[in-house]
């Protein structure tokens, strides 16, 4: 029997659904169960007309332009960077949109870390990085002098804080982690990760790609100087994203990208830079996406984050339950009350990438392979897995289909 | 229908591969990866002294894809010239397997002979550096 009904939860998961035109399709027959949110999330109805009738009622290029189009097609784009900002706490100035999180963590990576780090120097991040948090620091490190440490990860899929504690001294100064693992699902301490870090004047950095689409966000209470997140994953358009810093880090902080609208004055001889949060938007930035992304942030504000983590919690927790009882199944990953909404497993025997075709001649989407942390495949002695992850659109009766289309997964990958 | 891509001689290949085998002296050989899974392979082969594969044998951690693609090149290029293995594209791949493949399993059933024509371009290239008028 289904754990609750997905109203129990405070999110009508049947009115959300309509919401999004894209769960209307069969695929191969089939209707669409779309597990992989985690990779990209699909977009309502209001983020995709919100796009279209700016397309078609307002573009032109933004600032400097003196006539009512680029003046409108202005004021929506800094309106969504006071909108970004007030779904996690943060002035709209100290919102820099950027392409996504990659682009985000590169910006700290180069901008902060390029310019501040010096031999002997350490950066610290964990071993379940996605490589978008591991390899900038690594090209970082190689310029400057700098070490990038790994926080070890436990057998349960937790950070293993005893050795954080041991990692991160005086030689730290940077600490750069992920809120939520996008293999293991877990929620990682970063508030007091941040603690660590600032007790050694090192500062924190958030991966929140995986957090902030499935919980409140608010970075003053993380306590965390920057924090990185993607757009397409929270239900806005692809090609934008975001970094919150703290103002007097931004203000401090060389740009990371030269060029058009990131300077206040240029001459031959020089530049000065423009006001935040525009020193790091250089050059056209993805305007129409950006209004795209305040849209989806209303629409996620609508149903609310506690709501729609609490939706979240009980999928995991039934999809936890369902894999559980069976025991060819192996589950990566902390209990559902300590993770976000997402599930790595394996069937015994069967390679994830024949999982994920058999899934998918069920309608089923899912994620197979080393989901971009090769590090922590090779932590938990595996290539890949597989991965369920879940969204405001998802049912219990989908994660039903994922069971049943894991079983005639078996009939055929383990005759 | 769900097992469109997973037919009997698919699992078969993969069950029990043809020279799933590690070669003693092998004349050419290559360990390649699908950097998009990080499934890998090891093709290696043995000529006689008419250039022709005499022995081929392989070793791989992967999809059933990848490895029954393995198993089915090595059936089908023993025996052939190292210049008939080169002319080998994908389409005469996509065919030896004969089952439908959705555009990213495309390059399981690719990696095998990728790598060994890499393994052959490699050789020859060493050949032609150690002995000019070879």
């Amino acid at each position: 029997m289904p754990l609750a009904s997905t109203s129990q939860t405070g999110l009508d998961v049947q009115r959300v659904r309509r919401d999004f035109p894209i769960l209307t399709r069969t695929i191969h027959g089939r209707p669409l169960v779309y597990l992989d949110s985690g990779a990209s999330s699909q977009r309502p109805l209001a983020v995709i007309e919100a796009v279209s009738h700016y397309e078609q009622t307002s573009h032109a290029n933004i600032h400097r332009g003196v006539y009512v189009l680029s003046e409108e097609a202005t004021a929506a784009y800094e309106q969504a960077h006071v909108r970004v900002g007030q779904f996690i706490n943060a002035d709209w100035d100290e919102v820099v949109f950027t392409r996504n999180t990659t682009e985000a963590l590169n910006l700290v990576a180069y901008a902060w870390g390029l310019h501040t780090l010096r031999a002997g120097d350490e950066v610290v991040v964990t071993q379940m990085e996605h490589h978008s948090n591991i390899v900038p620091w690594q090209q970082i490190a190689r310029h400057t002098g700098a070490t990038v440490r790994y926080i070890r990860v436990d057998a349960q899929g937790h950070l293993d804080l005893e050795h954080a504690a041991t990692l991160i001294g005086p030689r730290t100064k940077m600490v750069s982690v992920t809120h939520v693992s996008n293999v293991l699902g877990t929620v990682n301490p970063v508030r007091e990760l941040g603690e660590m870090a600032h007790v050694h004047g090192a500062l924190l950095c958030v991966d929140g790609a995986q957090s902030i689409p499935h919980m409140p966000i608010d970075v003053r209470a993380l306590g965390c100087d920057f924090f990185a997140f993607s757009g397409h994953k929270m239900l806005g358009p692809t090609g934008i994203g975001g970094l919150y810093g703290k103002r007097q880090l931004l203000e401090q902080m060389e740009p990371f990208l030269y060029g058009g609208d990131m300077i206040s004055e240029v001459t031959f001889e020089g530049a000065r830079w423009n006001e935040l949060p525009w020193k790091f938007e250089a050059g056209t930035p993805a305007i129409a996406q950006g209004i795209g992304l305040a849209v989806a942030v209303e629409y996620l504000q609508g149903l609310g984050m506690t709501a729609v983590q609490a939706h979240e919690h009980t999928l995991v927790q039934y999809a936890l339950e369902r894999l559980g009882q069976m025991r060819d199944i192996e589950v990566y990953g902390p209990a559902a009350d300590q993770r976000g909404g997402v599930v790595s497993f394996n069937l015994s025997g069967a390679h994830p990438h024949d999982m994920a075709s058999i899934l998918d001649q069920h309608g089923v989407a899912i994620r197979a392979g080393h989901h971009c942390a090769m590090p922590l495949m090779h932590v938990l002695g595996i290539n890949g897995t597989c991965r369920a992850s879940f969204y405001v659109y998802n049912s219990v009766d989908e994660i039903d289909v994922l069971v049943e289309a894991i079983g005639e997964a078996r009939r055929i990958l383990q005759r | 229908m769900s097992s469109d891509m997973y037919q009997d001689h698919i699992l078969e290949h993969y069950e029990n591969p043809y020279n799933r085998m590690t070669l003693e002296h092998p004349t050419l050989e290559l360990r390649d990866l699908n950097p998009l899974c990080g499934d890998e392979v090891r093709i290696q082969a043995c000529l006689d002294d008419h250039g022709h594969l005499a022995q081929v044998g392989f070793e791989g951690k992967g999809c059933i894809i990848s490895l029954a693609a393995a198993s089915i090149l090595m059936e089908a290029v023993e025996g052939k010239t190292l210049a008939e293995v080169k002319q080998m594209d994908r389409q005469e791949m996509l065919d030896l397997l004969g089952v439908p493949l959705t555009t990213m399993r495309v390059k399981c059933a690719m990696l095998a002979l990728r790598t060994l024509q890499k393994a052959i371009h490699l050789y020859e290239g060493q050949q032609g550096a150690c002995s000019p008028a070879d």
